[in-house]
Order: structure tokens, then C-alpha cells, then sequence
């Protein structure tokens, strides 16, 4: 029973990396076309690292998911507070909203925001790609802040009132600290969000401004195998993330809520 | 301190309505500096909202609170000198113990050194000096509790707040606590008031204890006044076992006696409240205030008693409960003690009996 659990795990593990695993390994092909192995050569990473185009839309990428996180984390998290704590009319219709617009397809957002800004004459380029972007974003967070929110034990606050905080001072020391791993969790989200986005991009870069997706994108229309090494990076750059982050939230993971174990110690 | 001998804390014709319901009618209650005062009542009789009127997350829809003479109906909760120690402690997850304690403290801005040693002496009346580097959750229950009751009282409170504290731990650590409470409000002369639904608890531990009904005050008194003079059915049902008789007064006599026909049988009652002849009445007794007699016995035929037959009798250790119809029909329990010289305790299903009692230990209420 056991060994074909173990076995079942393999399959499992199997149908979601092997992709991956593959794109890695022809990263090595020394090989324009073939699907044959010709041999191993770091050369397409070497291309990678002169091909200035490239690097300029992956610094692009970086910074402009640097933004789009923060700002759709700070958006977000506020739009969680506000629908969590109080009552308003229209609450019921702007929480459908946020789920609304996690669902609605890119290629849509994509069309209306590039007719919206055009309408606005908002010039295409770093700007319209940050508030597309953090449009699509913002809602992850808010649902990702919004579930964490939910746990909170609402007595807390009134507990640090009742020993002489502000309201601000009780959100800043007790309702900040313990929905940090959500509010984490969607700048996380956002910021692989804004990274890998292609359809609205499509829409919305400029020609002064070229994003990472894009650039690969064209890198595949021209058959070029230096993708595959692009791939392997974004890939193990995604992996160290994955550990660190892991690494930060554990110890912290345990006393994020409390049990009353009635066990003397 | 210009109030001395005034009430620390006071509501006056307090009332809080949360749409068409209201959770409390027209409360009037003075404590005095120092009490150990307990709100005692079912779930949903208002003790709970009396508590956040105080503490301040409730807002009053009519009347006036006072704090040490001073109306607080507008001072926000951080502003006023009372501490709550909540229903499931409300310990701050994200915090050390030390720090949890600190929290008070540290929001008034108190110099480092201060706050470090408040924080010990708190932390070693509660006997936690030791956990002070834990979390929360690495705490047993009791502990949780003392931590939330250091917390609090560090801040030298003027009134602590007491939302049913209790109510999470088992039966021992709970007849612990009560007495650990009970010593610390002697230690620190500072005024409680305790919310809990279990009278025993109240009784144990109170100077005085408000009995709370659907948004009413019942009766406010002494344990003994509450549990020996009850001024309602309610209050005598809600605080232990209790025997309802039904009686008509005969005839009024001197020293608030009357004269009644209770059960049948021809009784002199003693009561301060007034009655007219013919007025029905409802005449309160304690099972353990209740003295059986088997029907031979010579204390049987003296003065007057009321006749049964024995339903059952159930053995509890210190005490013998003895459910009895009487011959008008009504079900009465009666509570005998174990006594080295009555040992004659022991009755049989069917069994004939007298009942009777001391003249003037029986509660008179009106019908009504």
C-alpha cells in the first residue's frame, strides 16, 4: 500500500515538473533546432548576458513589478480593512466586484484599459502598464489579505483599547503584525502577477518600454533556444524565493494562532 | 481624589437599545470603592453589556455614567481607567508574555525601566515569573488566564472588569482561580465586578451581587440576603434549589405575621411585605431549610405540618435529597444532612412523612 502511494506521488510529481525539467535540460542542448541532444554548452546562457535588449526589459519587468506590488498590496490591504471592519451600502457589490474582476479574462482588462487610456490619452508605456497591472493585481490581494482578516479574533483590538491604544495604535501593534503573512502573501502574488503578465502587456507596453514577457515571447516566434535558458533562470530565481520566503514565514507560522492546550507544563 | 466616599463607579438610569431590542432597561447601580461585586444572570439577561458600558465599547442610549464622580458617557475605552480581563483572554498571539503585560504600559509611554519592573512584580503576583519569555500558546489554560489578569492589573486599574474569566477552565482550576481572584482583590484594595452566570461562583466570591434578568435589575444584596431573601420567583429559582407552596392569607396578626392556609394545612407566616385577607401568596422554602419525619415520630405531631409520601431519595454523599408529593398534590425536595444523632435518614419509596420548618425561615412572595 505504501510503496504504491509512493508511486502514485511519483506520477504526481512527475506530470508537474517534467515540463519544467526539460525546458532545463535543452537550456544545455548545444543545438539551434533539434530536439536531439548535440551536447553540453553553457553558450545560451552566455547570449543571455549580451543580449542588452533583454536585460533592459528584465530590469523593465523588475521594477515595474516591484511597484505594481507594493502598490497593489497597499490598495488591497486597505480595501480588505475597510471591508472587513465596517459596514457600508454597496459592500455586498464591491466584494462581488473584486471576485469579478479575479476571474474576468486578461484579454479583456487588456482592451478596455488600452481604450480607456487611449480615450484619456494617457501615453503608453512604464505608466499605463503600472495601473493595468496593479489593476489585475489588486484584488488578489484583497481576497488573500481578506481570508486572513476573517481568522482575526476581533476581541484583540478591544483588548488593546481597553489597555489604552488609539484605534491606529491597535490596528498598527495587534491587527498589523498577525495579518502580516497575508499581506506578504499578496505582494508576493502580485509581484509573479505584474513578472509573467503577456496579455495585458500586449495591450499596454509602449514603445519606449518593453517588459520581460514580451521580450520572451518574441525570443519563441524566432525560435531562439536561449529561451529555454531565460526559462531555466526565472525558474531557479522563482525557486529561491519559494525557499526563502518559507524560511522567513515558518517561525512565525506557530504562534499566529492561539490555542489554549490545557496541558500543565 | 475629592470623591472619597462616593461610589468609584455609577449608572444612572442607563438604558441600551441596539435597534427595537433592548439589552438593558433603566439601570441604577452605585459600587463602592474597593467592592468585589458580581453580575449574576442567564445568557442574555444585560451583565455582559453592563460590563461594555463600563469598559466603554458599548455606548449608553439613555443615562449617565460615572467613574469616581467624573461622567465618562464620552471618553473613549483607552481613556478610561479601567481594565477588562476578557471572556477568552484576547492574549495578543504575536507577543511574549512579558510583552503581552508590557502592551498597557508601553501605549502610556512609561520610561523603559518602569515598565520592566512592573511588569516583573505583575508577572510574579500571577506566579508567571518564569514564563515570561513564552507565548500564549505555549500556555496551559490557567496560565493564559493569569497572564490576562496580570496584564490588566498592571496598569493600576481604578475597576477591573471581569467578563466571565472562568468560563474555558475545568472545575478544579476554577475553584482555584475563584480563590486566587478573590485574594488578589484583597491585595490590591481595587474594585471588581465579575460577570458570570454561575451563582456558586458569585456567592463564593462577592461582597454583593446583582441578579440580572431579561435587561432588569432582580435584586442587589449580600450572597446570604440573595440566597435567603430572595425579593422574586426568579432570583429564587435562578440561585439554588427552591420549593414553592401556594398559600390564602386568613388573617393579619401583629409583628408582620399572618395568619395563611398553606397547602391545605394552617400556618403562621412572617413577612414585611403586605398582604390583605383572601390575597393569595406564594411561600418560598430551601430543601435543606425543610425537616422530614417519619409519620411515628414524636417531633411529627408538633406544630404545624403538612403530609406525604415519599417519591424517591437520592444519596449525595453529604446530603440525602428527598423528592416528596405532598397531599395537595405538589412536589416539594427536601435536603437532610447526615447526623451522628438522627442517623434515621433513610426512606422508602411510599413512605409516609410529615414536612415542616422553622417559623420565619420561609419567604413570603405575592402570587404574582
Amino acid at each position: 500500500m505504501k510503496k504504491l502511494l509512493y508511486a502514485y506521488m511519483g506520477l504526481v510529481y512527475t506530470f508537474l515538473y517534467a515540463p519544467i525539467m526539460v525546458v532545463i535540460v535543452y537550456s544545455f542542448n548545444d543545438a539551434r533546432l533539434s530536439k536531439d541532444w548535440k551536447g553540453f554548452t553553457w553558450k545560451w546562457y552566455e547570449s543571455l548576458l549580451t543580449n542588452q535588449p533583454l536585460i533592459d526589459a528584465a530590469i523593465n519587468s523588475l521594477i515595474l513589478a516591484l511597484c505594481v506590488a507594493s502598490l497593489a498590496t497597499v490598495l488591497g490591504t486597505l480595501a480588505a480593512l475597510c471591508l472587513h471592519r465596517y459596514r457600508f451600502p454597496g459592500k455586498t457589490l464591491l466584494l462581488g466586484n473584486i471576485y469579478l474582476l479575479t476571474l474576468s479574462p486578461d484579454i479583456v482588462m487588456g482592451i478596455s484599459l488600452l481604450i480607456l487610456f487611449v480615450a484619456m490619452h494617457i501615453p503608453l508605456g512604464f505608466c499605463s502598464l503600472l495601473i493595468g497591472h496593479v489593476t489585475m493585481a489588486m484584488p488578489f490581494v484583497t481576497i488573500t489579505v481578506l481570508a486572513r482578516l476573517s481568522a482575526f479574533d476581533e476581541n484583540l483590538l478591544e483588548a488593546a483599547r481597553d489597555l489604552g491604544a488609539s484605534e491606529l495604535k491597535a490596528l498598527l501593534h495587534v491587527l498589523l503584525p498577525l495579518t502580516l503573512p497575508g499581506i506578504a502573501a499578496g505582494w508576493l502574488l502580485s509581484f509573479t502577477l505584474s513578472m509573467d503578465d503577456v496579455i495585458i502587456s500586449v495591450f499596454l507596453s509602449g514603445p519606449g518600454f518593453d517588459v520581460l514577457p514580451l521580450q520572451m515571447y518574441s525570443l519563441v516566434l524566432r525560435s531562439r533556444p536561449s529561451v529555454n535558458a531565460l526559462s531555466a533562470v526565472m525558474f531557479c530565481m522563482t525557486l529561491a524565493l519559494i525557499v526563502l520566503s518559507q524560511f522567513f514565514a515558518n517561525p512565525r507560522r506557530k504562534t499566529a494562532t492561539v490555542q489554549t492546550p490545557d496541558a500543565k507544563s | 481624589m475629592e470623591n472619597r466616599n462616593g461610589p468609584i463607579l455609577e449608572m444612572r438610569g442607563v438604558s441600551k437599545a441596539y435597534g427595537s431590542t433592548t439589552a438593558v432597561h433603566d439601570i441604577n447601580l452605585q459600587i463602592a470603592n474597593g467592592e468585589f461585586l458580581t453580575l449574576l444572570g442567564p445568557s442574555g439577561c444585560g451583565k455582559t453589556t453592563i460590563l461594555r458600558l463600563f469598559s466603554g465599547f458599548e455606548a449608553p442610549t439613555k443615562g449617565e455614567l460615572l467613574l469616581n464622580g467624573r461622567m465618562i458617557n464620552d471618553i473613549v475605552p483607552e481613556k478610561r481607567q479601567l481594565n477588562t480581563v476578557f471572556q477568552n483572554y484576547a492574549l495578543f498571539p504575536h507577543m511574549t508574555v512579558r510583552e503581552n503585560v508590557a502592551f498597557g504600559l508601553r501605549m502610556q509611554r512609561r520610561p523603559k525601566d518602569e515598565i520592566g519592573q512592573r511588569v516583573h512584580e505583575a508577572l510574579r503576583m500571577v506566579h508567571l515569573e518564569n514564563f515570561a519569555d513564552r507565548r500564549p500558546a505555549q500556555l496551559s489554560g490557567g496560565q493564559q488566564q493569569r497572564v490576562a489578569i496580570a496584564r490588566a492589573v498592571v496598569n493600576n486599574p481604578m475597576v477591573l472588569l471581569l467578563d466571565e474569566p472562568f468560563s474555558a477552565l475545568d472545575f478544579k482550576l476554577r475553584k482555584q482561580m475563584q480563590f486566587e481572584i478573590k485574594h488578589l482583590q484583597r491585595q490590591l484594595g481595587i474594585t471588581f465586578i465579575f460577570v458570570t452566570h454561575d451563582q456558586e461562583e458569585a456567592f463564593a466570591m462577592s461582597d454583593r451581587v446583582v441578579v440580572m434578568n431579561e435587561g432588569y435589575i432582580e435584586q442587589i444584596g449580600t450572597p446570604q440576603e440573595i440566597y435567603e431573601e430572595p425579593e422574586s420567583l426568579f432570583v429564587a429559582r435562578f440561585v439554588g434549589e427552591i420549593n414553592i407552596l401556594e398559600g390564602i392569607i386568613l388573617e393579619a396578626l401583629e409583628n408582620n405575621s399572618y395568619l395563611a392556609k398553606v397547602e391545605g394545612v394552617d400556618f403562621i407566616l412572617r413577612t414585611r411585605r403586605e398582604f390583605y385577607v383572601g390575597d393569595k401568596a406564594r411561600v418560598l422554602l430551601r430543601p435543606e431549610d425543610l425537616k422530614v419525619f417519619h409519620i411515628h415520630e414524636e417531633d411529627s405531631s408538633a406544630g404545624p405540618h403538612l403530609n406525604g409520601r415519599i417519591n424517591d431519595s437520592v444519596y449525595k454523599g453529604a446530603t440525602v435529597d428527598i423528592s416528596i408529593t405532598l397531599d395537595s398534590g405538589t412536589q416539594i425536595l427536601a435536603a437532610e444532612f447526615f447526623n451522628e444523632d438522627d442517623a434515621d435518614i433513610s426512606y422508602n419509596k411510599g413512605e409516609r412523612v410529615t414536612v415542616s420548618w422553622v417559623a420565619g425561615w420561609e419567604v413570603v412572595l405575592d402570587y404574582d
